[in-house]
């Protein structure tokens, strides 16, 4: 059969057809609530999997550095975004960084926030690197923070592996 | 090497909470748009689809539009990403050679789901999603970084919400036509410093097509007063993650315009009007230095003399942009339609007078990661 004809339609002579030309306007329109939830396993990677497992055991930042441009990045990259060779030189950093831009956050959505407002996320840009992280600044009023302050990391005490190891970065002192 | 022209658009009203379903608003919007060319289905090769699955709470949501857009028994592929994108791909599969007259449909319902949730899950899951950042919050980290950097302060950013939520005064499809002042920007509720509400643009619900035709048929199937001609694209993406770039740095969107200007032949001097992507306030003048549009770090102060103003030097945002109705995805083919309507000068009480080359910029990823710039003329 070709596509789109109606040669085998013959509804039309067995069933009663009505035009109804305004019935738009009057039909209830019915709506489905519906919600997906789907589990997932994501790899973390090599690369990720070490810089991860430093913070969860040691309590240490760590960056990798390219052989080529010798730019820094945390987190470590698995190549460089300039040069795309890979990254076997690691680098320990301080853990400090100075806060290059911040948001305070006033709405709440429970499902995604792990904290309740209102917190602050900053990129930190991380001694020692060329990159910045995003995190929580946390141990000061929101009012407080400030483009160019200088922060130091929290550790939560029982560490997972994950990013949220680090509880947040506060003002050095 | 061959053009490619615009010969018909189709939209949707755009608005929150629309009673369409996404195969309704897509019948819609194709219907008009083959109306507007003045063909039918028939003359139409194939398909390019814009969606998202993630929006749409469906996987390989380009499938189950199929038949709305007319695409029984074609060739159809997808775009997942911003409707200029779409624009992008429809157009080289007629510039390859292998393709004829063809729909590019894009479609988007923010209101039947979460527009945190779904932007959460745009960053790695491994690193920067646990902590719970989404569109807005990103924005704001970008829009901090800006200003920071530029001295652009929030009051001029607030002059763009005003701007675009006027122009939208003269669009009936737009969704949120306002008259406001500064002081209401400013006053608006904070959501994530130093972005306000009214520096946002809101949940829409909508769809866009564009019938895209090589330049051999579109001269066969339209005329001259429908043709608007794809001059010029380029695109470009900077890097995945947000402490990878400096935020502040438009160096993608400025290897994407100055492409789009070396294939049109033009330069930035010669637009006369831009549909801009405005998801926020901040954006449209952080774009505007990015497309050459103005020297970097001096938008605000053009913004405050009126620069980017309706019957200003370069109108920016005609149609009410982004801040006045963001249907994701449909949004930059909505610029374009918006581009090609000002070229037809059929843009009714918004119309640029004389308008002949118009830019429409769209972006993909978080803090514009990538951009895509045409420039449209008659």
């Amino acid at each position: 059969m070709p596509f789109g004809t109606g040669e085998n339609s013959s509804i039309e002579k067995q069933s009663e057809v009505r035009e109804l030309g305004d019935w738009k306007d009057e039909v209830e329109e019915i709506v489905f609530p519906g919600k997906i939830s789907v589990p997932y396993s994501w790899t973390v990677g090599s690369t990720l999997s070490k810089w991860y497992a430093q913070i969860r055991d040691d309590a240490e930042i760590w960056a990798n550095k390219c052989a080529e441009c010798g730019m820094v990045f945390v987190p470590p990259k698995i190549k460089c975004i300039n040069c795309y060779r890979d990254m076997n030189e690691w680098v320990k950093l301080p853990g400090t960084g100075t806060v290059e831009t911040f948001t305070v956050v006033s709405y709440y959505e429970p499902k995604i926030h792990p904290r309740k407002p209102p917190f602050v996320y900053a990129v930190i840009k991380m001694d020692g690197a060329d990159t910045g992280l995003v995190h929580f600044i946390g141990g000061v009023k929101p009012e407080k923070v400030k483009v160019g302050m200088r922060v130091e990391p929290v550790f939560e005490k029982e560490r997972q592996g994950n990013i949220l190891d680090i509880r947040h970065f506060r003002p050095i002192a | 090497m061959e053009r490619v022209a615009v010969i018909g658009v189709g939209q949707t009203k755009y608005e929150k909470g629309k009673k369409q379903n996404f195969s309704e608003m897509v019948y819609e919007v194709t219907t008009k748009a083959l109306k507007d060319a003045e063909i039918t289905t028939r003359e139409i090769d194939n398909i390019v689809s814009v969606s998202s699955d993630f929006w749409d709470g469906r996987t390989i949501s380009c499938m189950a539009i199929q038949d709305a857009a007319g695409a029984f028994g074609k060739d159809t592929s997808t775009v997942e990403g911003d409707g200029t994108f779409g624009a992008l791909y429809g157009m080289m599969r007629i510039l390859s050679g292998s393709f004829g007259v063809t729909l590019v449909v894009a479609h988007h319902k923010g209101s039947e789901s979460s527009m945190s949730g779904i932007t959460n899950t745009a960053f790695d899951p491994l690193v920067e999603r646990k902590l719970g950042i989404d569109a807005i919050s990103s924005a704001a980290l970008q829009a901090r970084r800006y200003m920071t950097a530029t001295g652009v302060t929030e009051r001029q950013c607030a002059l763009v919400s005003v701007k675009n939520h006027g122009n939208a005064m003269r669009n009936p499809l737009a969704q949120l036509p306002m008259e406001i002042t500064v002081e209401d920007v400013m006053n608006s509720e904070v959501l994530a410093s130093p972005l306000k509400k009214l520096d946002c643009s809101p949940v829409t619900d909508g769809a866009c097509a564009l019938v895209l035709a090589a330049e051999r048929e579109a001269k066969k199937l339209s005329t001259n007063k429908k043709r608007v001609w794809l001059m010029g694209v380029g695109h470009c993406s900077d890097a995945y993650r947000l402490g990878d770039r400096d935020l502040a740095d438009t160096r993608a969107l400025e290897e994407a315009s100055e492409s789009a200007y070396e294939m049109a032949g033009v330069g930035p001097e010669e637009i006369d009007l831009a549909e801009v992507y405005d998801a926020f306030s901040y954006m449209e003048l952080m774009w505007l230095e990015g497309l050459g549009l103005c020297e970097e770090g001096m938008s605000g102060e053009y913004m405050e003399r009126g620069y980017f103003n309706m019957g200003g030097e370069i109108p920016i945002n005609p149609s009410g942009g982004r801040l006045s109705s963001n249907p994701v995805q449909v949004a930059g083919l909505s610029e374009m339609a918006e581009c090609v309507l000002q070229l037809r000068g059929k843009a009714g009480k918004r119309q640029v007078k004389g308008a002949k080359i118009a830019l429409a910029h769209g972006i993909n990823g978080m803090c514009g990661q990538s951009h895509c710039v045409f420039i449209l003329g008659r």
